[in-house]
């Protein structure tokens, strides 16, 4: 498993550079973000060719490619065109998202698999359709939608939560932010978790189980769960990421300062250091999560090994 | 144990994983805090030195932490004396300026002519990259410290002089007797010597010589400003400070607002407007800030600028039904322009609510005639175009497409031309790629009428992105600058402002208004003429 392990380390760096590059031409190419810094005005022609040299915008695609890459082993992702080093901004950013998608992970874990559980249990009763439609409801409406409705009637209306989260950022400010993130991928789970319980509870290693006298409890915890969970696990772990680059939308309604914030930030002022900076880091964080899955397929399915 | 070996990788992977991710996160606490006002605030766009901040973020801290020459005054936009003792000239080209005497920054340090005329040098040095170096253009020695090719030849400008602690003095490059009208924008403060000696401590605190003081500032989170003990001006905060708090968006703080987290709220969502009166309990109010849209012409295309077409430029914009756009897609947060500068300058600096006339006037039958008798239409087919990606211009576009379509009786006329970024519309500009008329937005930077026309209209200036060219209205610019009654200038820049409006270079659209609202938390709200709160006049309750 360890030279496994090494193997999957090595294959990601030719992904990393793949995609790291994708995204600079992607960015850099776009437009000239030194006639948007001036604002409804034409750059004043010296000003201009200073801030270009000093952002090596003369030179050419590969060279600045080049000259990121360099920094970056460094430690130094640029700085941001407002004079804040795009690290500080990271280490700003991601305590804040990391949080955000904790709250959202746990919810989703939690209640997305007991949904998912009860659901596959009871198959085909009231309670199976009644998650069915929750979850189709859920899926349907666009996060910005249950986001503004949230904080109007939970924040503004009732006042039981705070509309917009302050700038500690603090666990139980999150839980509001945090469902609203949680809901689509929450609906995924449980409908994954769903159809795999339903599917292995008429398999024969259930039914051995049971015949062996085992307690319903210990069947389903251990038995059929732990099988189960594996189309599950993988949802789940490239959902982290998702999260992660999905909190976008969920974090400008309700006043996170965290990655999304940032790459909105950074698109919309094209300030290209900082949205190549993050999607970066973004891509370190995708990359880690697929390793993470499919190491945890052995720990769930023991047949499944690792030469 | 091949579970538990797993399980050792599994751990190795998620410390990696960990690693790759992780960030020391640390934040200040700061709740609310009593005689406080807490505002809505959003992350400045550049670094905070005054001549590279260009936009309202930015602007808001610096017009609270500094004190210029000049400053405007919030009602009626007048450029008053507020560092300067006194402006003198006598042939509108050599400026004598006298700064008062005993004046100090915020960290003690004293405040002398050099503090102007170092920093004015430091603004005007191509190498420190200040977006908003044009501004010391006009002085003498700009084109050796700024050359338009290869590198500066000076380090300082050679029209400034310090003449003693507290006299320094100033000589442009040509005549511009209003010129020290604009001494009140930010770009022309002073600056500390911690500026110079400790550049990233300055970045970090910036200190200025206002009615405020940074105390703390955390950058994309929050700014607490208190009263500067310092300060000698006439603005004398009368609360206990302004705590600038960071939102990552209009409706967020709309929405902390209403919940009583915010006292504050200049930047009410659109979406909003309608609802602000009765959410906010009448604490609100919106008035035209200096900031307007209009649209213009590319005059390098020769189907734009052949004679006749003044006629069918002028009948487009009398195609346009301005009243009912701003009614019915802004809910009153624009206001139809009646005059190509903007109601804040307020009579004396060169509002005239009369000088657009019919030109601004909506009337279909007039419009179809003039347009018709102009030639038409060149190619049958017009299209304005405008930046997609910010500020909602899709929607005015539409509709005064729309409205121009109606009075020509043909749908198929004017279409909206959206391009997909702002970097990329001003670079379509800048290269004289456009095709039709496209918008041109102006945000004035000081409150006069000079700031409305000569860069944006005088033959090669920096903003003439229609590069509209008059001999006439260039005389008249040369008039007025060569003029050193202020009031007499003014009035040649406004005959200068009907050459434009009669040949209908650009066509007016609308004033930007600035909004507010508030918490019932403080009173005496207002906004000056850059539509920032005058903070140092806000009471806090209780």
């Amino acid at each position: 498993m360890g030279r496994y392990v090494i193997r999957r380390l090595l294959q990601m760096v030719p992904v990393f550079i793949g995609t790291t590059f994708l995204i600079f031409v992607m960015v850099y190419a776009i437009g000239d973000p030194i006639a948007a810094m001036f604002g409804d005005r034409t750059p004043d022609p010296a000003t201009a060719a200073a801030i270009r040299e000093s952002l090596h915008l003369n030179d050419p695609l590969w060279s600045q490619y080049l000259q990121y890459m360099a920094g970056i082993f460094q430690g130094d992702f640029g700085t941001s065109f407002n004079g804040t080093p795009v690290v500080e901004l990271m280490g700003n950013a991601f305590p804040n998202t990391i949080k955000l998608t904790l709250v959202a992970f746990a919810i989703e874990l939690v209640v997305g698999l007991t949904l998912g559980v009860i659901a596959g249990l009871r198959r085909g009763r009231i309670v199976d359709t009644g998650v069915l439609v929750f979850t189709l409801l859920v899926i349907s409406i666009p996060t910005f939608v249950t986001g503004y409705v949230l904080q109007y009637f939970i924040g503004v209306k009732l006042g039981w939560a705070a509309p917009a989260v302050s700038i500690d950022v603090t666990f139980d400010q999150l839980l509001l932010p945090g469902i609203v993130l949680a809901g689509v991928s929450l609906a995924y789970v449980s409908r994954l978790t769903r159809t795999s319980v339903a599917e292995n509870l008429r398999s024969d290693y259930i039914r051995t189980a049971t015949a062996k006298g085992l307690p319903r409890r210990r069947v389903v915890t251990v038995h059929l769960m732990r099988n189960s969970l594996i189309p599950v696990v993988t949802f789940l772990g490239t959902d982290i990421g998702g999260l992660m680059a999905g909190a976008v939308v969920t974090e400008r309604i309700f006043n996170i300062q965290g990655v999304g914030y940032q790459l909105y930030q950074g698109i919309l002022r094209q300030n290209s250091p900082t949205v190549v900076g993050f999607v970066t880091i973004l891509v370190v964080v995708f990359l880690a999560a697929n390793l993470l899955v499919d190491l945890l397929y052995a720990v769930l399915d023991p047949r499944i090994r690792y030469a | 144990m091949r579970g538990a070996k797993s399980a050792t990788w599994i751990a190795g992977a998620i410390a990696i994983a960990l690693s790759a991710t992780a960030c020391g996160g640390s934040s200040g606490g700061s709740g609310a805090q009593a005689g406080f006002v807490r505002a809505n605030w959003g992350d400045p766009q550049n670094p905070l030195e005054p001549a590279n901040t260009n936009e309202v973020l930015g602007g808001k801290v610096l017009d609270q932490i500094f004190m210029n020459l000049k400053e405007y005054d919030p009602k009626t936009g007048e450029a008053k004396n507020a560092a300067a003792e006194s402006i003198e000239t006598t042939d509108a080209q050599n400026f004598t300026i006298k700064i008062k005497k005993g004046l100090k920054f915020s960290n003690g340090e004293a405040l002398t002519a050099k503090s102007f005329v170092d920093a004015w040098n430091y603004a005007a040095l191509a190498t420190n990259k200040q977006k908003n170096a044009y501004f010391f253009s006009d002085i003498e020695g700009y084109d050796k410290t700024s050359p338009e090719d290869g590198k500066p030849t000076a380090q300082t400008l050679s029209g400034l002089k310090v003449v003693d602690d507290t006299t320094f003095t100033v000589k442009l490059s040509k005549k511009f007797g209003t010129w020290p009208v604009r001494l009140g924008y930010k770009a022309f403060a002073p600056l500390p010597k911690l500026f110079f000696d400790k550049h990233e401590e300055y970045l970090k605190k910036p200190v200025g010589n206002g009615p405020y003081a940074v105390e703390s500032y955390e950058r994309g989170k929050l700014m607490k400003l208190v009263p500067n003990e310092h300060y000698a001006g006439v603005h004398k905060p009368k609360n206990k400070g302004v705590l600038l708090q960071v939102f990552t968006d209009s409706n967020a703080a709309y929405a902390a607002l209403q919940a009583g987290n915010l006292d504050v709220d200049d930047d009410i969502p659109a979406e909003q407007i309608k609802n602000a009166k009765t959410d906010l309990k009448g604490n609100y109010f919106t008035q035209p800030a200096g900031i307007y849209q209009a649209v213009t012409f590319p005059f390098y295309k020769e189907e734009w600028n052949k004679p006749g077409m003044e006629k069918v430029r002028k009948g487009i914009s009398m195609a346009i039904d301005r009243k009912s756009i701003t009614d019915k897609i802004y809910n009153g947060t624009r206001t139809p322009m009646v005059d190509l500068t903007s109601p804040v300058l307020g009579e004396a600096n060169g509002y005239d609510k009369n000088i657009c006339g019919d030109v601004c006037t909506y009337n279909p039958t007039e419009a179809k005639k003039l347009i018709e008798e102009g030639g038409g239409i060149p190619g049958g087919k017009l299209t304005i175009s405008y930046n997609a990606d910010k500020d909602s211009h899709k929607q005015w576009a539409d509709a005064a497409c729309n409205s121009i379509n109606k009075a020509l009786g043909n749908d198929n006329v004017c279409v909206g031309n959206p391009v997909g970024t702002f970097g990329d519309f001003r670079n379509q500009i800048t290269k004289g790629e456009m095709n039709g008329p496209f918008r041109a937005g102006w945000q004035m930077d000081y409150p006069h009428i000079e700031n409305f026309l000569t860069p944006l209209y005088k033959t090669g200036a920096s903003s003439n992105d229609g590069k509209w060219s008059n001999k006439e209205f260039d005389k008249l610019m040369d008039d007025a600058a060569a003029e050193t009654d202020i009031k007499k200038a003014t009035d040649i820049y406004k005959q200068a402002e009907k050459i434009v409006i009669q040949d209908a270079v650009n066509i007016p659209l609308f004033y930007q208004n600035g909004t507010v609202g508030w918490s019932e938390n403080v009173s005496d709200v207002a906004l000056n003429p850059f539509s920032v709160p005058v903070f140092s006049d806000i009471k806090v309750k209780g």
